[in-house]
């Protein structure tokens, strides 16, 4: 399959290993031909579905005949009755998105401040908390919760999504910050605790922009989580108005005359922000999110 | 940064009570800080997550709601899909990742530029992503219809019309979407392995499959269990998966027990019931989630 570099080296090898190499080489080239297939397919099948004028949808082709941006630019100027308020719902999910990430980074830190910095008695028993809210699986809360915040009569309001968001992301950012907080000496909060600081001051002024990076982590953790998490958001959000766009693309689902070109640029739309930002912050969140990015 | 090695070891560190003898009583307007910063959290906790519970125990304390259960088909059926999705989604998934993350560790420019492309289903969110795998699946517009008879000239089935068939949808995007997810995971914990000991296994001409089998598997057996165990968990309560790819389709028959409890209770209109069907999946749990505290208690990280 590929060639090998022949420097002057390689020529006496013996063509018996050159042969296993190149197999090798080629078997490894296989699985990546595969890997790529396998991610790149339902991808594929967005872009081609958006890309397809409308009334060619329901077609058979492998790729559009005739590709147009038609349907990008109708969910741009909201052309479409169903996506008459896109734009909004999309401001609605930065909205949620925005806000889980402030609160989340607001409580976790400073409950992790106070559970490991200033050791807290019993801090232990929020910590195992947060770690059981981790370990059992959201869904499982729904129907009570939805019902909570009937009773509050909080339905179809983003704070009460934002509740739900802020709830399940902080147990992940306990963790995170109490493991990242080990590698900042304690030594340094002593010192400060000398000069006179308050507490407040040491929390401000040397806890945070010390933990900066773990931060960030949780920070796009928590964006993502908001982004992607879709129950709480299908089961609080009721009127077209106060929904997000990920309640919005799955209504689509359920309506008998499905625009599904619309649907997919809407779609390829609002993926747009989670993937630039994991790409751009890649390297900062590979280690933090890589124990805990799933929970959905 | 915690480093990816240490989190994916399963260390998430729980300070426990810590040793006490190095600690000085918190001096009284400290002591009333450190309770002030744990308020906002504890309120959290006690409000979304302790009264909900509560209230669900007791929405769903009445036992006759569990005899409705077991004399609905609709519940059996359900229980056999969420077990099928789950250990199948799962193993499979886990395995995949395993074998996956061992190919990404090799030293090619092109297998790092195709790393960052494979991680696309994951910083994918999950609404797009089975959005786009029902459209594909829907039938003889869908593309992997089209696709068959394009390539093969295969008349291709109606996948949402059987049973076995959508809910193998929906195994099958559940793994698309988060096989990525696990394999950095496992990546991470390839890395951390030091060099040496491929090294030595090397000179003991163990390589290739023995590699795997005498070096790589007991050094990640640890890391392999609890995240099997964690994913568990979550897939056990994942509702998004099939209630977009398949949506219980056909006649609720590829329901799980997250998407049916939703079902009875906002469809059929009986939270109690809803909240019952979920509960049910507690002998699982609790077990699971034990074992899974535990270890993700120990502090020491296992490579």
């Amino acid at each position: 399959m590929t060639a090998q570099p022949m420097d002057g080296g390689t020529v006496r090898r013996r063509p018996r290993y050159r042969l296993r190499r190149n197999l090798k080489e080629a078997a490894a080239l296989a699985v990546g031909v595969l890997v790529l297939i396998w991610t790149l397919v339902p991808l594929y099948n967005m872009v081609a579905v958006a890309l397809e004028k409308h009334g060619n949808v329901f077609s058979n082709d492998i790729w559009p005949k005739q590709p147009s941006l038609e349907s990008f630019w109708i969910v741009f100027t909201q052309g479409y009755w169903y996506l008459a308020d896109f734009w909004h719902q999309f401001g609605n999910s930065l909205y949620v998105g925005v806000a889980t990430v402030v609160l989340t980074l607001l409580i976790g830190s400073l409950a992790s401040f106070s559970i490991s910095r200033m050791r807290i008695r019993h801090g232990w028993v929020l910590s195992n908390a947060a770690l059981m809210t981790y370990v059992i699986p959201s869904s499982f809360l729904a129907i009570p919760f939805y019902r909570i915040m009937q009773n509050y009569g909080l339905t179809n309001n983003l704070w009460s999504v934002i509740a739900a968001e802020v709830t399940f992301a902080t147990p992940y950012a306990i963790f995170i910050f109490q493991q990242y907080g080990v590698s900042i000496p304690r030594e340094l909060d002593e010192a400060a605790r000398i000069d006179g600081a308050s507490p407040v001051q040491i929390y401000w002024r040397i806890y945070l922009p010390l933990m900066a990076p773990a931060l960030v982590a949780v920070g796009t953790y928590a964006l993502l989580l908001a982004w992607n998490e879709y129950l709480y958001q299908y089961l609080l959000l009721s009127s077209s108005r106060n929904m997000t766009v990920a309640v919005a693309l799955a209504q689509f689902l359920n309506s008998d005359e499905a625009p599904w070109n619309y649907m997919m640029a809407s779609a390829i739309i609002y993926a747009v922000p989670p993937v630039a930002i994991y790409y751009i912050c890649r390297r900062r969140m590979t280690a933090g999110l890589t124990m805990g990015g799933v929970k959905g | 940064m915690p480093t990816p090695q240490a989190l994916a070891a399963g260390s998430i560190a729980v300070s426990r009570p810590g040793p006490p003898r190095w600690r000085l009583p918190l001096p009284g307007s400290e002591l009333a800080w450190a309770i002030a910063f744990v308020i906002p959290y504890a309120a959290v906790f006690l409000a979304f997550v302790v009264y909900p519970v509560a209230y669900g125990l007791s929405l769903a304390r009445d036992p006759s709601l569990y005899v409705d259960l077991v004399s609905d088909p609709l519940y059996a059926r359900t229980v056999i899909n969420t077990l099928l999705f789950v250990a199948l989604g799962v193993n499979v998934k886990m395995f995949l990742a395993l074998l996956v993350s061992g190919f990404f560790m090799r030293r090619r420019w092109w297998i790092r530029a195709l790393l960052v492309v494979y991680i696309l289903p994951w910083a994918l969110p999950s609404v797009p992503a089975f959005v786009s795998f029902h459209w594909m699946l829907i039938g003889e517009y869908g593309f992997l219809d089209s696709l068959l008879s394009a390539l093969f000239g295969i008349e291709g089935p109606i996948w949402f019309n059987d049973r076995w068939l959508a809910l193998g949808a929906d195994v099958v995007s559940y793994i698309w979407k988060w096989l990525p997810f696990w394999t950095l995971v496992f990546l991470a914990g390839r890395m951390a392995i030091p060099r040496e000991i491929y090294d030595a296994a090397d000179v003991d001409g163990a390589t290739g499959p023995r590699r795997f089998l005498h070096v790589v598997y007991p050094l990640l057996a640890n890391m392999y269990l609890v995240c099997t165990l964690l994913s568990t968990l979550w897939t056990i309560g994942d509702f998004t998966t099939v209630s977009l790819v398949s949506g219980g389709a056909p006649a609720r028959s590829s329901e799980v027990l997250a998407t049916l409890g939703i079902h009875y209770a906002f469809d059929v209109g009986v939270p109690s019931l809803g909240v019952a069907a979920v509960l049910s999946a507690l002998p699982v749990l609790i077990p699971v989630a034990a074992i899974l505290m535990r270890r993700l208690q120990m502090r020491e990280v296992q490579l």
